[in-house]
C-alpha cells in the first residue's frame, strides 16, 4: 500500500536580507542604483528530509525549537511549498496547526464556525451537516449565539478545537495543541486523537511533551537545524533524543 | 482497497508559475470566497449602529459637499444637474479607490492566514473587490433616489451597468494584485498609491467636465484609458446613453488585459512571499 504521507528530498529556504531589511521601494531602488543590488543570506528550515508515514501510522516530530518541525507539518498541509524536492500526501488533510484562524471577535461562535472552516477548506454544506457536533463538543450551550469577543480564553480555545478536530480527515496534522484548555478538557482533546487513531486516520504530530509523543506513536522522527537525524521506533527515538539532550547539558 | 479513493496533494518546488493550478484552486474556493466577502462586509456593519445604511449615507454625504463646492464656489458651465454627473461615474471610481486601497491592507493582514492555511494566494483581492461590488451596488440607491427627486430621468440604459461594472471590476482586481503584492515586499507602496490615486483622478474627469480642459492638454485625457473606463458607468445614468462600439471593446480589452497581468505579475511575486510575510 502506498504511504499515506512521503518527503522526498524536502528542502525549504528562507532568503533574509543582509543589513537592514528593505522594507520600502525607495530604499531598493537607491541599492540598484548605485549597483549594489541586494545581499541575501539564506536559512535552511528543512534540508532533504526523506521520511515516509504508512497509513493508519501516527508519527510524533521531536526536536529544539526551530529544528523545523512546523515547518514540515506545514510542507505536509501543502501550505508551504518547498524549494526543493516534494511531499506527496494521499488522503483529505485536517490540520490542527494553529487553532482558531480567521477568528473574528465581533461575530458569534456559530458565524466563526463557519468562516474558520471555510478557510480550513471545508464547503459550507459539510459544515452545515456538522455544525451540532461543534457545538455540543465545545460545550458552548447558548454561548454559541454570542459575539467571540464576550468569551473567555478556554471557550475559545474549546471552539477553535472543536472546528479544526470535527472532520472527516484521512490525515491529521496536529501541532502542540494539547496545551490549550483546562485538564478536563486536555483529556477530552486526546480522547478524541485516540480516536482518530482508531479509525485508521494516519497522524503526524509535533510536540515538545516527550511521554505523550511515547505513548502516542507508533514512529518518532527527530529533526536538528532543519535536518531529519534518526527516524524510527517512538519510544527509541525519544529515548535517544532524551540521552543527547543530557549530554548536552 | 479503498485506497483509489484518496485525494492526491502533490507539493513540490515550483517550476516557474502554475496559472492554471491557480485557478483550479480558486474555482473550487467558492465557499471561502463567499465567507471572506461575507466576513468582510458584517464585520463593518456590526460596528458601525446605523450599519448598511452608512453605504448609503457616505455618498450622499459627499455628494452634499461636492456639490456645494462645485455649484456654489468653482462653477462648470453647461453642466446640469452637477450632482448626479458627479455621482455616476464618482461612485465607481470610489470603488476602485477603495478596493485598491484595502487590498494591500487586506493582505498583509491575510497573509498572516496564507502562512497557517492553504488557500489560494490570489482569492484576497477577488474578496475585497466582492465586497466592494456589493457596497457600490448599495450607493446606487441613494443617487437613483436623488435622481427622483431632481426629476432627471432614470432611463433604461442603466441596465448596461452590470456590464460597466464588471468591466471596471476585473481592471480593478488587476490593479489591486499587483499592488498588493508589492505592498508585501514594499511598506511605502502603500503610501505612494495613496497620493498616485488622487492623482489619476484629476487625470480622469470625474468631478470636472471635459469641456474645461485647455484644447493643448485635452490628448493626455483622451489617451488615458480610465476616462473611457470609468465613463461607462456614467454615460447610462447621466446622459442616457450607451457607449460607442470602439469604446466598449477597448475597455473591456483594458480590463481583461489588466486582469490577466496582474493575475500572472501576482503568482510570480507570490513565490516569494514567504520570505516575507
Amino acid at each position: 500500500m502506498e504511504p499515506a504521507v512521503t518527503f522526498e528530498d524536502v528542502g525549504l529556504t528562507y532568503r533574509i536580507s543582509s543589513g537592514a531589511r528593505l522594507v520600502s521601494l525607495k530604499a531598493w531602488a537607491i541599492q540598484h542604483l548605485r549597483g549594489q543590488g541586494v545581499k541575501w543570506s539564506t536559512v535552511h528550515a528543512l534540508d532533504d528530509v526523506n521520511l515516509e508515514v504508512d497509513r493508519g501510522e501516527a508519527l510524533g516530530i521531536i526536536g529544539h525549537n526551530g529544528a523545523g518541525k512546523s515547518t514540515l507539518l506545514r510542507v505536509a498541509g501543502g501550505i508551504l511549498a518547498p524549494s526543493r524536492g516534494r511531499a506527496v500526501i494521499r488522503g483529505r488533510i485536517a490540520p490542527v496547526i494553529e487553532l482558531g484562524i480567521g477568528f473574528e471577535y465581533e461575530l458569534t461562535g456559530l458565524e466563526n464556525i463557519f468562516f474558520n472552516g471555510a478557510l480550513l477548506g471545508r464547503s459550507s454544506r459539510e459544515m452545515r451537516a456538522r455544525v451540532d457536533e461543534i457545538v455540543s463538543f465545545a460545550e458552548l450551550g447558548d454561548y454559541i449565539d454570542q459575539p467571540l469577543r464576550t468569551y473567555s480564553t478556554g471557550m475559545v480555545a474549546r471552539l477553535a478545537f472543536a472546528v479544526a478536530t470535527t472532520v472527516d480527515a484521512d490525515i491529521l496534522l496536529l501541532d502542540e495543541v494539547l496545551s490549550v484548555g483546562d485538564e478536563q478538557f486536555k483529556h477530552k482533546c486526546l480522547d478524541r486523537i485516540r480516536d482518530f487513531r482508531q479509525r485508521g486516520v494516519t497522524i503526524l504530530f509535533v510536540s515538545h511533551d516527550l511521554d505523550s509523543v511515547a505513548s502516542l506513536c507508533d514512529r518518532a522522527a527527530w529533526l536538528a537545524g532543519g535536518r531529519l537525524v534518526k527516524a524510527g521506533d517512538a519510544a527509541e527515538v525519544v529515548q535517544e533524543y532524551t540521552v543527547s539532550m543530557e549530554a548536552r547539558g | 482497497m479503498a485506497g483509489a479513493a484518496y485525494p492526491v496533494l502533490e507539493n513540490s518546488a515550483p517550476r516557474g508559475i502554475d496559472p492554471f493550478g491557480e485557478l483550479r484552486d480558486l474555482l473550487r474556493s467558492g465557499d471561502l470566497l463567499r465567507s471572506l466577502v461575507w466576513r468582510d462586509l458584517t464585520v463593518r456593519y456590526k460596528r458601525s449602529v446605523i450599519g448598511f445604511f452608512w453605504t448609503m449615507l457616505n455618498p450622499l454625504l459627499l455628494m452634499i459637499i461636492f456639490t456645494i463646492i462645485f455649484s456654489a464656489v468653482f462653477r462648470f458651465a453647461g453642466v446640469q444637474h452637477y450632482e448626479i454627473y458627479f455621482l455616476s461615474e464618482y461612485l465607481v471610481f470610489n470603488f476602485f479607490m477603495q478596493t485598491t486601497t484595502q487590498s494591500m491592507a487586506s493582505l498583509q493582514w491575510n497573509g498572516m492566514m496564507m502562512k497557517r492555511v492553504r488557500v489560494p494566494k490570489t482569492i484576497f483581492s477577488l474578496s475585497t473587490a466582492g465586497s466592494g461590488l456589493v457596497n457600490l451596488l448599495l450607493s446606487y440607491v441613494p443617487l437613483f433616489v436623488l435622481m427622483l427627486l431632481r426629476g432627471v430621468p432614470i432611463r433604461a440604459t442603466v441596465l448596461f451597468l452590470p456590464v460597466a461594472f464588471l468591466i471596471i471590476a476585473m481592471f480593478t482586481v488587476g490593479v489591486s494584485w499587483v499592488l498588493s503584492a508589492l505592498a508585501v515586499f514594499f511598506d511605502d507602496v502603500v503610501h505612494m498609491w495613496g497620493v498616485a490615486v488622487f492623482g489619476i483622478m484629476y487625470m480622469t474627469p470625474v468631478i470636472y467636465p471635459i469641456e474645461i480642459i485647455p484644447q493643448r492638454w485635452l490628448w493626455i485625457i483622451r489617451v488615458n484609458p480610465l476616462t473611457h473606463l470609468f465613463k461607462l458607468a456614467r454615460d447610462p445614468v447621466y446622459g442616457g446613453s450607451l457607449p460607442a462600439p470602439h469604446i466598449f471593446w477597448s475597455s473591456l480589452a483594458v480590463g481583461l488585459v489588466t486582469m490577466v497581468v496582474g493575475w500572472l505579475l501576482y503568482q510570480r511575486m507570490a513565490r516569494h512571499f514567504h520570505h516575507y510575510l
